[in-house]
């Protein structure tokens, strides 16, 4: 036991790892699902045990392989990693009995196994990505799940698929290029890729070094802003969303972009934020001009989508405007605010993701035209739809008011009372678009084509009921979501110059 | 029944109406207990306020916290005297407006009547959220309740002029309280570090003149329920709903929720003295004015029986905002008084809508002539509501007008005098044609009646009349109980108005 407990980090990673392995070996998609079930259901316990000792006793370094750092790779737990590692196998967790039947379906026979051994590597390198302390093994992860994404996109079955799946190749590989130059730059810089390390000497470097500096931080910048689809650079996220196996995109909707804030986070705060002062350069600005134009320019476009899993994608840039926005208020409130939006928009998104993945698995499309009454044939699906999507509004009671309420709160501190406004207006928009899919759903005489549909079995109901009614939980009992966050929040701002 | 305490009955009094939405749906198919079902737990919800109110009266605020969402924003329940009346008049009214309900769905065979039923529990629910809310959180939660549990309501007939007056009722109504009734209490919280209902208010010292009247921007306008022009779009394009649903929520539960947090962030939240000191209040005093005498003779143009009502409930809307901007106790309690008599008026008027609607299928007041003769009960509660507005005694009205009257001139606004004595004159002028219409033209000449060319309708029309058999031609039993009811509260409330107004000074002499 003791054994267990002090290699957890590692376990994190290198249970995925395994069993992704071990599914494509197994071959049929029976087998691998129970499989992928199994390691999905450990990575929360693991989580949720190193997140209560960072809790109560501080950070955790687990050398691997048992090279010290900063010679060696160095796992490294805090809160802020600590929080998303916990968000990510959560919601995996949660959403894996949805994957059986509608894999099954969408993906095929032949291809399941294939399909949870790329779901279980790119779980891997997202939890890699979070868990590790070392910024080049964080690339390497990054592309461990950046690989698997593209085959998961690729393994839908419209044939746009393909072409979403080589936009976001080509897109990814630019994004992690920069990440690689960024790096090399604090590498050349510091002579050390731990990033403990890393961020100590960057803080003892001489002054003029800051150009440099501010080189390796506007590629890193550029290179995240690009996995993590921050307006403009979000043009691959719609046809990779819309296109992919439904599980997939609900998957990769609640966790991907999590990811890449975190580790634009990680680099802002505990590694540049030590060494200078990057609240004062103009990344601050463009930050919140490039968020603000996503809450407004993707929310604007997703009131014309037809196609609902597209509707969703560009919902899902304008509310990583939200969590950009908290990062560039940059203070208590604001922070805590993007910081718990990651986890709220997680599971509201995850949620309408899975009842458009319902409601594909039962009338076999997502376009609006086609839902009509939908909601009388499908009440549980839909009625889960319509409570994420009062979250997505950020309606008072559920979660996605608490996002806000911080976030709000944070432009006042500042005094940037027009911020507020903007952050209303937008989430106005959001109204619209989720309003036409609950009017067609609902309030339309049943269509034809829907007149046989019905809730989908238990596997695939119970994880979207859970998400829908974590939305309202949360919105009410914040202590492990908005509590946890500001106290990273207040982590982040701690350790800054 | 005894053991329960004060507090526990203010969270049941919250909790009630939900619960009998739960109940609704499990009775899909079997109308007779589903309706049971919702007078039940109507009668369930009056019996609890009424509990309340002795305890009110002694001066104690019973109330609870469920919840701290995050540390200083709370989900919390008050019972203070304003929010006492409140919770009294739509509860009372729930009952009589169920039994009307059930009259007018089943005369007119509406489908989708359990969707009905619950979302009417639920959106009661919401209303005793916020008569009883004990900070501004509490009340933002259950005011979006109440607007997106209204909407399949106000679409109930789906057809696409009910879905294009849905989208504009939910975009006003959730578009004025997220853009500025938030931005407006994250304002209050960020200044007074507090957002709870306290008596006195809470930005007193802590704001400028200018940050005030501001503020007072943000929720005027932002509490879109209160209809204050130019937010009231919503109200006349809601009218599509059925009437039941016009009447108890957008004659009562909504627009009252509307003009109620008006008054209570008034009084609790600015606090008068702040007010009054920071001269904010003046402008709301002209808009609110404004809003009152265009409504009222917009409503003089409208033909539609319903529309014009909607106008009217504009225009009686701005009464009560008006008073709560005057920003003195005189002006508070005649708003409360408003508050409950205008209700008991215009729900009545909405009932005899609704009635005749039922029962002749008339809706434009031009078609109306002769009415009187077929529906006398309903004609007579009509005219009983239509005075009661006015104002003229024996009727509960008078006194709301005559305290906001007073209120006027205590705070020295003579305009305001003027404005509602010539209101009142409107009043007359949009409501009383329709009695007079209705009792004394004589019914239209009906269509077979043929080949009188040029002669004066007065003689076809009587012979149309008694052709059309003698008997009279009313709607169901149960809508003429509900609208005889709610036409006796009237008269009633013209007794209890100064019990009313006792329960009101509460507001003002004891705190907590």
């Amino acid at each position: 036991m003791e054994l267990v407990s002090s290699h957890l980090p590692a376990l994190q990673i290198v249970i995925p790892l395994l069993g992704g392995l071990l599914a494509a070996l197994l071959r049929r998609g029976v087998p691998a699902f129970a499989l992928t079930l199994a390691v999905s259901w450990i990575m929360p316990v693991i989580s949720a045990v190193l997140l209560d000792r960072v809790l109560t006793g501080g950070p955790i370094s687990y050398a691997l392989g048992g090279w010290p750092p900063p010679w060696g790779i160095e796992y490294r737990v805090d809160v802020l990693n600590g929080f998303v590692l916990m968000l990510i196998s959560t919601i995996g967790a949660v959403i894996v009995p949805f994957a059986r039947r509608s894999v099954a379906l969408e993906v095929g026979e032949r291809r399941e196994a294939w399909f949870y051994c790329m779901y279980l590597m790119c779980l891997t390198g997202l939890l890699g990505v979070t868990i590790t302390g070392d910024a080049f093994n964080a690339f390497v992860f990054l592309e461990v799940s950046s690989l698997s994404t593209y085959v998961l996109i690729a393994l839908g079955r419209d044939r746009r698929a393909l072409v979403a799946a080589f936009r976001y190749l080509i897109m990814g590989t630019i994004g992690a290029t920069f990440y690689v130059i960024g790096v090399g730059f604090l590498y050349l810089l510091t002579g050390s890729l731990n990033m403990v390390d890393m961020a100590a000497r960057l803080a003892a470097a001489p002054p003029e070094m800051a150009r440099a500096m501010v080189a390796a931080l506007a590629f890193l910048t550029v290179g995240i802003s690009l996995k993590l689809a921050l307006f403009p650079l979000h043009s691959w996220l719609p046809g990779a969303y819309a296109y992919a196996p439904s599980w997939a995109t609900v998957f990769l909707s609640a966790t991907a972009t999590k990811v890449a804030i975190y580790l634009l986070v990680r680099f802002l705060f505990s590694i540049f934020g030590i060494a200078l002062d990057f609240r004062g350069l103009p990344i601050v600005e463009i930050l919140l001009a490039l968020s603000i134009a996503a809450m407004f320019i993707a929310s604007i476009i997703a009131v014309y989508q037809n196609n609902l899993k597209r509707m969703l994608a560009y919902s899902s840039l304008a509310q990583i405007g939200y969590m950009m926005l908290g990062i560039g208020i940059g203070n208590l409130a604001g922070l805590t605010g993007g910081l718990v939006h990651l986890v709220n928009h997680a599971m509201m998104k995850a949620a309408l993701f899975l009842a458009l993945g319902s409601l594909f698995y039962r009338i076999g499309t997502v376009r609006l035209a086609e839902i009509a009454g939908i909601g009388r044939k499908m009440p549980l699906t839909m009625g889960a739809f319509v409570v994420a999507g009062l979250g997505i509004i950020g309606t008072p009671g559920t979660a996605g008011f608490i996002s806000k309420w911080y976030l709000a709160v944070g432009a006042l501190d500042r005094g940037w009372w027009i911020l507020v406004f903007l952050l209303v207006v937008s989430s106005l928009i959001s109204v619209l678009y989720i309003g036409r899919v609950i009017e067609m759903a609902w309030f339309r005489p049943v269509a034809i084509q829907v007149a046989e549909a019905k809730d989908p079995p238990l596997s695939m109901l119970l994880p979207l009921l859970i998400l829908a009614a974590a939305t309202v939980y949360f919105g009410i009992d914040t202590r492990l979501t908005a509590g946890i966050a500001a106290q990273v929040a207040e982590f982040l701002l701690g350790g800054l110059r | 029944m005894m053991a329960l305490s004060p507090d526990s009955l203010a969270q049941i009094a919250v909790l009630a109406p939900f619960i009998g939405a739960l109940l609704i749906p499990l009775f899909h198919r079997v109308p007779n207990l589903r309706e049971a079902v919702t007078l039940a737990t109507a009668a369930v919800l009056l019996f609890t306020v009424i509990q309340l109110l002795p305890v009110v009266m002694q001066g104690l605020r019973p109330g609870a916290t469920l919840i701290d969402v995050v540390p200083g924003l709370a989900i919390a329940f008050r019972v203070e005297p304003l929010g006492m009346l409140f919770a009294l008049i739509a509860s009372a009214l729930w009952v009589v407006n169920s039994i009307y309900s059930i009259g007018y769905m089943r005369a007119h065979d509406e489908p989708r009547q359990t969707s009905f039923y619950t979302c009417f529990a639920i959106a009661l629910g919401s209303t005793m959220g916020i008569a009883f809310a004990d900070n501004l959180f509490t009340l933002f939660l259950f005011y979006e309740a109440l607007t997106l549990c209204t909407f399949p309501l106000v679409t109930h007939k789906q057809t696409a002029e009910a879905m294009r007056a849905g989208r504009l009722y939910l975009l006003l109504l959730l578009g004025t309280s997220m853009v500025l009734l938030l931005p407006a209490i994250i304002a209050t919280w960020f200044i007074a570090g507090t957002i709870d209902f306290t008596p006195g208010g809470i930005l007193a010292g802590k704001a400028s003149p200018l940050a005030i009247g501001i503020l007072l921007a943000l929720y005027a306008f932002g509490i879109g329920k209160a209809a204050l022009m130019p937010v009231h779009f919503w109200l006349p394009a809601a009218m599509v709903a059925p009437t039941p649903v016009s009447a108890l929520l957008h004659a009562v539960a909504v627009v009252k929720a509307g003009v109620f947090s008006v008054v209570k962030v008034v009084v609790y939240v600015f606090g008068l003295e702040t007010l009054t000191l920071s001269g904010a209040n003046e402008w709301l005093v002209y808009v609110g004015s404004a809003s009152l005498l265009l409504a009222s003779l917009i409503a003089l143009t409208r033909d539609n029986l319903k529309a014009r009502l909607a106008f009217s409930t504009i225009s009686q809307l701005a009464y009560v905002v008006v008073g709560a901007a005057l920003a003195g106790p005189a002006g508070v309690i005649g708003s409360g008084l408003q508050i409950a008599t205008h209700a008991a008026g215009k729900i009545t008027l909405f009932f005899c809508a609704g009635a005749i609607y039922v029962a002749s299928n008339k809706t434009e007041i031009s078609q109306m002539a002769g009415l009187g003769r077929k529906m006398p009960i309903t004609m007579i509660a009509f005219l009983v509501g239509s005075l009661s507005i006015i104002g003229l005694p024996p009727f509960g009205g008078m006194w709301s007008k005559w305290a906001l009257v007073l209120g006027a001139l205590d705070a020295g606004y003579v305009l305001v005098v003027v404005v509602l004595m010539v209101s009142s004159l409107l009043n007359v002028a949009y409501l009383l044609p329709i009695v007079a219409r209705a009792f004394f033209l004589p019914p239209p000449v009906e269509h077979e009646a043929h080949g009188e060319h040029g002669e004066h309708g007065v003689h076809h029309g009587q012979h149309a009349g008694v052709g059309a058999r003698f008997g009279l031609q009313e709607a169901p039993v149960a809508c003429l109980i509900a609208l005889s009811t709610t036409a006796l509260l009237c008269f009633l409330l013209f007794f209890q108005a100064d019990r009313i107004e006792l329960l009101l000074q509460g507001m003002f002499t004891v705190s907590s």
